[in-house]
């Protein structure tokens, strides 16, 4: 193994890079610990020695040139260990030690690395799990993210997540959940379970905005992350459009709450401060072939390139709605199409729309449907009306940022 | 006539068979079923790790529950052996009452 000594790193350094390290390896560490031990616990346990171990011995012999290497060789070790002191598995000893080669750096290839990551999120989002075990478990095992920063994230207790990741890797074990991708008959059907889960995770961070703390946001990240990860593994159209999706919402973030915290709208953001940078390559993922997630990447990017709301395709948002409920009639689909409607061929057609939703009952207590049909009744001068449908919307919204938004609104009538 | 007993236990039981085999009161009442010839095979199944598999249009849909409850019937029981749970889930997906029934895949605690 080679390590870079030419200069003596001092401690700010060295921690520095094992935090970024812990960042970039630790889910290929544990993705390949797990393949070769099959043993998630001891991958894990074993993964988090190894950076224990990172912190005194960079500080001693220097940062080493590949981290990866000496991690996955080091938790290797450390896993060896293990296995010999429980007397256990000559077999897991046997493929441990085939693993040094693999780990050295120089001969591992890194479709390999690659692979072990795609085999661990296609594991963790087996749909034999429970979905939010799924999630968790996603976390836990690529992201390092700790027991407790996922409970509170997910807003459980620390029991209760730590018991929910305990019956999600017996369950695997016990089952026998093969770690693996799936070949192509089962490929795109689980494909969707992780894309899911993925865009689940950057909602998790993304809609919790005032008093918001930094891991909900971190999860919004690690969602980006992941599907990068997944974007450079499996460049099918669904993934890049996943990407595209969350890297243009992404974009609009820091707009999306005012100083005080309030909701800001999306015609009433100051698009100068979207990101710009997010956005390009946001759309540089976008593909012809339509899919739930390439249609929503489209209708989240034609507001992106949009100057200003008058100025948005309406029309073209409306066709792709159109498409979108192709794939996921849902009531909710509906209703941003009806708005989208509204933008397009004036309030009367959208308020129409939203009237067949509320007399289908189908988004009973869901507030955003008072709300879009107070905003609209608003926009035709029915001031009366609209009062009454805000109120509605106020008694049902969840949060207290939506809340102060409706107020707001019905102060302004 | 042949009979399968579905045992049904909460989760403060995680005995291996091995062990629930050395209970004094299971050995008395299994010695004494062998003694009359009328066991027909059994196996002890791991108690969380079931996997539900329906068939519905043509697609497979896998899950993590809910199972079915004490009320509804059991049909009918088989063992089979592969390499793994996705292996599993084929086999029972293929099972004809897959496409209106739902087929549990318990593993057989080994």
């Amino acid at each position: 193994m080679s390590l870079d000594t030419s200069d003596t790193s001092d401690a700010s350094d060295v921690e520095a890079a094992v935090a970024a390290a812990f960042q970039s390896e630790w889910g290929q560490v544990v993705a390949t610990l797990i393949r070769v031990t099959g043993d998630w616990d001891l991958a894990e346990d074993s993964a988090a020695d190894a950076f224990t171990t990172a912190l005194e011995r960079w500080k001693r012999d220097g940062i080493p040139r590949n981290p990866g290497a000496w991690l996955t060789t080091t938790a290797r070790n450390r896993a060896t260990d293990r296995i010999r002191h429980a007397a256990r598995g000559t077999e897991k000893l046997r493929d441990l030690a085939l693993l040094e080669r693999d780990a050295s750096g120089e001969v591992a290839e890194p479709d390999e690395v690659h692979d072990d990551r795609l085999r661990l999120i296609f594991t963790c989002c087996h749909p034999a799990l429970p979905f939010d075990a799924r999630i968790a478990l996603t976390l836990r095992t690529l992201t390092g993210l700790t027991t407790a920063e996922i409970a509170r994230a997910f807003l459980v207790p620390e029991p209760t997540m730590y018991q929910r990741l305990t019956r999600a890797k017996r369950k695997i074990r016990e089952a026998n959940i093969p770690y693996r991708v799936p070949p192509p008959h089962l490929l795109q059907e689980r494909l969707s379970s992780v894309l899911a889960v993925v865009y689940l995770l950057f909602n998790e961070g993304y809609s919790a905005t005032t008093g918001a703390d930094l891991i909900r946001q971190n999860l919004s990240g690690e969602a980006i992350r992941l599907a990068r990860l997944l974007v450079q593994l499996l460049p099918e159209p669904e993934s890049l459009g996943l990407l595209a999706l969350m890297l243009l919402h992404d974009a609009r973030r820091s707009t999306r709450v005012d100083d005080d915290g309030a909701l800001v709208t999306l015609e009433r953001q100051d698009r100068s401060r979207w990101d710009r940078a997010r956005i390009a390559e946001g759309l540089s993922h976008l593909r012809a072939t339509p899919g739930p997630y390439q249609l929503q990447a489209a209708i989240a990017a034609v507001h992106a390139i949009a100057p200003t709301v008058e100025a948005t395709d309406w029309a073209q948002i409306v066709a792709l709605y159109d498409d979108l409920l192709h794939y996921t009639p849902s009531p909710v689909v509906r209703l941003n199409r009806a708005v989208a409607v509204a933008m397009a061929d004036g309030p009367a057609a959208g308020l129409k729309l939203v009237d067949e939703l509320v007399a289908s009952g189908e988004l009973d207590g869901y507030h955003l449907l008072p709300a879009t049909r107070a905003d609209l009744l608003r926009r035709q001068g029915a001031s009366a009306a609209a009062a009454e449908a805000y109120r509605e919307a106020i008694a049902l919204a969840a949060t207290d940022a939506e809340r102060a938004y409706l107020t707001a609104r019905l102060d302004e009538l | 006539m042949k009979y399968q007993l579905t045992i049904w236990h909460g989760d403060d039981h995680w005995e291996s068979p091995q062990e629930i085999g050395e209970w004094p009161e299971h050995k008395v009442w299994y010695d004494d079923l062998v003694a009359r010839g009328i066991t027909r095979g059994g196996a002890r199944l791991r108690p969380e790790a079931t996997t539900k598999v329906q068939v519905r249009n043509g697609e497979t849909l896998v899950s993590d529950g809910p199972y079915a409850e004490t009320k509804d019937f059991v049909g009918g029981f088989m063992v089979i052996e592969v390499e793994h749970l996705d292996e599993a889930i084929e086999v029972a997906a293929g099972h004809p009452f897959a496409k209106w029934g739902t087929v549990e895949v318990r593993p057989v605690w080994e």
